[in-house]
């Protein structure tokens, strides 16, 4: 508990992280800036499980641990993604998602 | 502790190390001994599909978080079939030229992903279910993109990635929210406190998004006919049979346990999202060309027929989704294989380029139709079975408009899939696709398909022992 800061502060940040990052997905047309917008709606969740923990259910740690869990799977998230972006790059010379139009209806 | 629980998780650890000993054999396997590898993998993966067949007693491992029981173990072991029948048929694939020095990590990331599923099935928490989820979907955006030269490939690679780590995102933030009103992640614990609260109802809406775009419902379906026309044709069926299957189970799964005392709140989204899967999946369905996108649609399709079953709830709605799953693995991969048979002998990907094929290639047009006719549900074929049951199921709590939907898709469906019919044996053609004998692998997995068609429809006894064991669960 942090005084003066209640609950609702923190889930202000966190939602409006949520969908700056729904809407930096939709927006962008930067591949790895997508993948930014991503990472944005992870840390949000990651804030919603720490901070429903150490405000509401003090005495056990289930959203400490939850949110551990997010950052690593995040990574690993990332790492697979970055791989394939370059491998697009390579293909196209760029990451515009413009250009990732091949397949369409 | 009593090391006789740790037996509990023998499917997932029969994986790792099957997993771990391929990685180890592909380090030090070069050049040309790389195709041996095929056969070596196979070997020992159905060694390990076997041990896993020895049942176990039920019980729960780590406080919770890891439950076995008959049912979860029956759906490892269809699991670990579909998985068993997609590598027969991947032999030829694999075999070209191309993909000479990466055949290993096709076994390994393949098999880590059904570890993620098997944690899947078996969680009984929040935690071991994302990770599970997570590990069942990341590799398999590399999977997607192993013909890594082709642009396709590589674009269905990031399309995937990318749509699937934000509909992680949006079922975490779900799950966040119902953590944040009722204090805990284990599914029994959940269950006690759950009310339809408003913070409830957000949580659910956002996890609910999160898995239609797993299982690829209606409104979230896009990214499926893309990334399945990307992908190579067998990743494509492991896609469409076992990732699709697996989710489509966990979601019944915590349907029934963790929100089912406020079964008139999903009740009304799965009605609603049946109703839109299945009309809209078709209505797609009919206008594709490509064999991929059309099986992509008629998977969207078949997803909304087994959201219709989840309506009727209880053990009998959890028994006609697990039957109908297993019938689903028989009936898709048996389409699959002829699909991935004729692609890595002559190219061909279209349903135009299909015309004639009964002429120089009987017995393949004939798995195919069987495949079909089961994918339709025409009668004597299992597949018959597998929507019978569904129905069943749904008509027992009284849906009857639902099933009327349903029934009047299932007879649009019929259309599309005997168009494909039509073009293997009515159509002409100057220059079908020459006679070609495929390898004795993709034969096997061929026989053993069409024997899962018509045999399990009159095999009565499969669906009373997942009857038993869906009883047993609740």
């Amino acid at each position: 508990m942090i005084q003066g800061i209640s609950i609702y502060h923190f889930l202000i940040v966190s939602t409006l992280m949520f969908f700056i990052g729904i809407a930096g997905f939709i927006i962008r047309q930067n591949l790895i800036t997508i993948l930014l917008a991503v990472e944005l709606i992870l840390n949000s969740v990651a804030i919603n499980f720490l901070v429903f923990n150490r405000y509401l259910y003090p005495d056990r740690l289930q959203g400490h641990f939850f949110s551990l869990f997010i950052v690593g799977v995040a990574a690993a998230e990332a790492s697979v993604a970055i791989a394939l972006i370059i491998n697009i790059y390579r293909r196209i010379h760029n990451i515009e998602a413009d250009n990732v139009n091949e397949m369409k209806y | 502790m009593d090391f006789r629980y740790i037996f509990l998780m023998r499917h997932e650890l029969l994986l790792l190390v099957v997993a771990l000993i391929i990685l180890m054999v592909d380090l030090f396997t070069v050049g040309e001994k790389k195709t041996h590898l095929i056969k070596f993998s196979l070997i020992l993966f159905t060694l390990g599909m076997l041990i896993g067949f020895i049942p176990v007693k039920p019980g729960v491992l780590f406080g919770g978080a890891f439950q076995g029981n008959a049912l979860t173990d029956l759906f490892k072991d269809i699991l670990n079939m579909a998985v068993l029948i997609v590598f027969l048929q991947s032999d030829g694939y694999l075999k070209k030229a191309e993909n000479a020095g990466k055949v290993g990590e096709f076994f390994v990331l393949i098999i880590l992903t059904l570890l993620g599923m098997d944690f899947m099935v078996s969680s009984g928490d929040f935690l071991t279910f994302f990770v599970g989820l997570e590990t069942a979907s990341i590799p398999v955006a590399g999977l997607v993109a192993y013909d890594r030269y082709k642009s396709r490939s590589a674009e269905a690679g990031v399309k995937l990635i990318l749509l699937s780590a934000i509909s992680s995102g949006v079922l975490l933030f779900g799950i966040s929210l119902i953590y944040g009103a009722t204090g805990s992640i284990y599914f029994s614990d959940i269950a006690k406190n759950v009310t339809a609260s408003p913070l409830i109802i957000l949580g659910f809406i956002f996890f609910i998004s999160g898995m239609g775009f797993k299982i690829s419902l209606v409104p979230f379906h896009l990214w499926t006919a893309d990334v399945y026309e990307g992908a190579p044709i067998n990743i494509t069926a492991y896609l469409s049979v076992v990732s699709k299957g697996a989710a489509a189970f966990i979601l019944t799964i915590i349907l029934y346990k963790v929100f089912k005392n406020v079964t008139e709140l999903w009740e009304t989204a799965i009605y609603a999202l049946a109703v839109l899967t299945m009309t809209v999946g078709n209505l797609f369905a009919l206008r594709q060309d490509n064999i991929k996108r059309f099986l992509a649609f008629s998977s969207i399709a078949q997803a909304g027929f087994i959201l219709v079953g989840i309506m009727g709830t209880g053990s009998l709605g959890m028994t006609s989704v697990v039957y109908f799953i297993l019938i689903y693995v028989f009936t898709n991969l048996g389409a699959f294989g002829v699909a991935a048979a004729i692609s890595n002998a002559s190219g061909v990907e279209t349903i135009s380029g299909y015309n004639g094929l009964y002429l120089t290639n009987p017995r393949l047009s004939l798995i195919m139709m069987l495949s079909l006719f089961s994918l339709a549900g025409i009668p004597p074929i299992a597949g018959f079975f597998g929507k019978f049951f569904l129905f069943t199921s749904a008509g027992s709590h009284g849906y009857f408009i639902l099933i009327l939907i349903a029934v009047l898709n299932a007879t649009v469906s019929l259309y599309y899939y005997l168009g494909v019919v039509k073009a293997m044996f009515i159509n002409k053609n100057d220059t079908p696709i020459p006679y070609f004998r495929s390898s004795h692998f993709m034969r096997l997995s061929l026989l053993l398909c069409v024997a899962g068609l018509v045999f399990i429809g009159f095999a009565g006894g499969i669906f009373e022992y997942i009857m038993t064991a869906s009883h047993l669960f609740f």
